[in-house]
């Protein structure tokens, strides 16, 4: 065999007479390395036997807190669960394998997948028209507020330099808005949840852009005037944008387009099937109205007479915001979105917001009758909703984080606590349209318990974690003395 | 029930002022904000010479819980700010009317005179 590295047989060490291709150069032959450079001491590995680093790695992996095993409340904000098959789909070679520059005519399977992706979505959310090319939902806030910015200028109206915003919105909302050169004014909520419509119209006039929402709200409760808002926006001149974090709440049950909005982004890593929470990758498609298509960022699908597939160019649409990523967006994430949908076809995507909503209130009455405090105990949950632990706070200083600390022991994940901002001391709870009424029963039963030593034993939570490998940690001084070099020493 | 001091005055926004008589005042923030917030991380406090306006953010503070904008209880210039803090923030915890305060200013006596004193502020909802 003429094995390229023949000629420096001479001067290679071997570790094995049976090793033919692991040859190493040998120490007095370091190649173009300069000798000060060169390391005197052996390097310093650790030395352990195969099945020991196997063990190793596998007691590793059964610390980890997955779906696959765990009770999950944070919801479709981290992670719902994700049917395998859409992750089979996506990994199939004819799609895991397809360079993105193969010509349109030899890459028709993808094009059709993301051009019926487009269509099912645009349908799921009456929108006339969807780019998927947005990789992450706040790039789909940024593309959707761009997009809208384009719109009014087109026009030759270029005094709407305001964004009106909730004060409960997602944090990306405003840093959005800011990005895209809005001004943000935040209009507050009521006491019951809804937003402040005199707040409303005492903002609206011939400078403000639109307004961006989130329906349900981050306040776990549908905004009831929804049409009445849209009215009045639309009525000043302006546009708005649906936030589609809190898309699971009323998937196949209510369309954003009914409800008088513009412009959306989907997240489809959140609601369509691909696991996230961990930064990974994500895709923000973007869904407008009719007046807005001509601003959709490229490249998008698009079906020519013959039926033949292809991307959409700057030719085709000159007044795009542009292009958000280099290829047609994250495809993986797309094509577990397509497979989900597939799977579930119209009847099942409409179950997903039913049982969403069911587990929800369920979870929320159930809770009610322990005794923990509904922020907004006369509405309705919508896929989840918010305690605030405020009285336990008052009775024996137990705060939201000791709640959450102790679920960790009981083996169910801390939902998230402290957002949204304007409820103290809240836990929101999401429990997704996945889980058993066991499950519930189960996290309902934990919850009892907790409160009642929250009550009568406050140092059990107080301390909690006490069943894991890590305790309590403290949270405040690891801000304050930030050092991430510290852990490797 | 947090500590509301008698001598000083007061934002709905949550920032206290002390008069330190010849047209300066010190701020921070109240005990009540400093319990909301929970264990303070970061602190930004605008610069000496700036000048800041009432009811518009000024600063920004951080706790494990949250990030917070910090809003000015009154139109002035920052004469001094306090520069231990961006090392100790705990100082907002430990001791918001004490070695915690953020900055002095130089400020009009009739708009201290418009914030509202102990009373009114311990009346707002939740204070």
């Amino acid at each position: 065999m003429n094995h390229p590295r023949e000629n420096n047989r001479q001067n290679a060490v071997t570790d094995s007479i049976f090793d033919h291709d692991h040859a190493l150069p040998a120490p007095e032959s370091p190649g173009d390395i300069p000798a000060e450079l060169l390391r005197k001491t052996p390097l310093n590995l650790p030395n352990a036997s195969e099945l020991d680093v196997l063990r190793h790695y596998t007691r590793l992996s059964q610390k980890n807190f997955s779906i696959d095993t765990q009770f999950y409340p944070l919801g479709s904000c981290t992670m719902k669960y994700n049917p395998r098959i859409a992750h089979a789909m996506a990994s199939l070679p004819g799609f895991a394998r397809l360079h993105p520059e193969t010509p349109a005519p030899a890459m028709q399977g993808l094009l059709q997948v993301l051009w019926e992706l487009q269509e099912w979505l645009a349908a799921a959310t009456g929108m006339a028209a969807v780019s998927l090319t947005p990789a992450a939902g706040a790039q789909g806030e940024l593309a959707g507020v761009a997009m809208i910015r384009a719109y009014h200028h087109a026009r030759g109206d270029t005094a709407r330099h305001k964004m009106l915003i909730p004060t409960a919105a997602h944090g990306t909302n405003p840093a959005s808005a800011q990005m895209a050169g809005f001004e943000v004014i935040e209009i507050p909520n009521l006491p019951d949840g809804d937003l402040d419509m005199e707040a409303l119209d005492a903002h609206l006039g011939p400078d403000v852009a639109g307004i961006m929402l989130t329906n349900p709200s981050t306040l776990g409760v549908f905004e009831r005037r929804i049409a009445e808002i849209a009215r009045h926006v639309h009525a000043a001149g302006g546009l708005l944008y649906y936030d589609g974090a809190n898309l699971n709440a009323i998937l196949g049950r209510v369309q954003p387009g009914q409800m008088g909005f513009d412009v959306m982004h989907l997240n489809l890593h959140k609601t369509f099937a691909t696991p996230h929470g961990g930064g990974g990758p994500g895709a923000g498609a973007v869904a407008v109205q009719e007046r807005l298509k001509p601003f959709l960022p490229l490249p998008t699908v698009t079906k020519g007479e013959s039926g033949a597939l292809r991307w959409m160019t700057a030719e085709d649409a000159p007044r795009s915001i542009g292009q958000l990523s280099a290829h047609g967006g994250n495809i993986g994430v797309l094509l577990r979105a397509h497979a989900y949908i597939r799977r579930l076809g119209r009847v099942g995507v409409s179950r997903v917001s039913a049982y969403a909503a069911l587990n929800a209130n369920y979870l929320l009455k159930e809770l009610q009758k322990l005794g923990y405090q509904a922020a907004f105990p006369e509405r309705r949950a919508s896929h989840e909703f918010i305690l605030s632990v405020s009285d336990l706070q008052q009775a024996t200083g137990i705060r939201a984080l000791d709640v959450a600390k102790r679920l960790l022991d009981f083996g169910i994940h801390a939902p998230t606590i402290y957002f949204p901002q304007l409820v103290p001391e809240c836990l929101l709870i999401e429990p997704t349209e996945t889980e058993s009424q066991a499950t519930l029963d189960r996290f309902i039963a934990v919850m009892a318990q907790i409160r009642e030593e929250a009550l009568a034993h406050p140092e059990l939570l107080r301390e909690a974690p006490h069943h894991l490998p890590v305790g309590r940690l403290d949270e405040a001084l690891a801000a304050r003395k930030l050092d991430v070099a510290a852990a490797l020493s | 029930m947090s500590k509301i001091p008698e001598s000083l005055r007061y934002s709905d926004t949550h920032e206290w002022v002390e008069d330190l008589g010849g047209g300066r005042y010190r701020i921070g923030i109240t005990d009540h904000a400093q319990e909301l917030l929970g264990d303070l991380v970061y602190a930004e406090v605008p610069e000496v010479g700036k000048t800041v306006k009432a009811g518009t953010v000024c600063g920004v503070l951080e706790s494990v819980k949250a990030a917070a904008d910090l809003y000015a209880p009154i139109d002035g210039t920052v004469l001094e700010r306090n520069e231990g803090l961006s090392d100790n923030p705990q100082w907002l915890n430990e001791n918001p009317y004490g070695q915690g305060w953020i900055m002095v200013v130089s400020a009009d006596a009739a708009a201290f005179d418009k914030l509202l004193d102990a009373a009114a502020y311990s009346a707002i909802e939740g204070v």
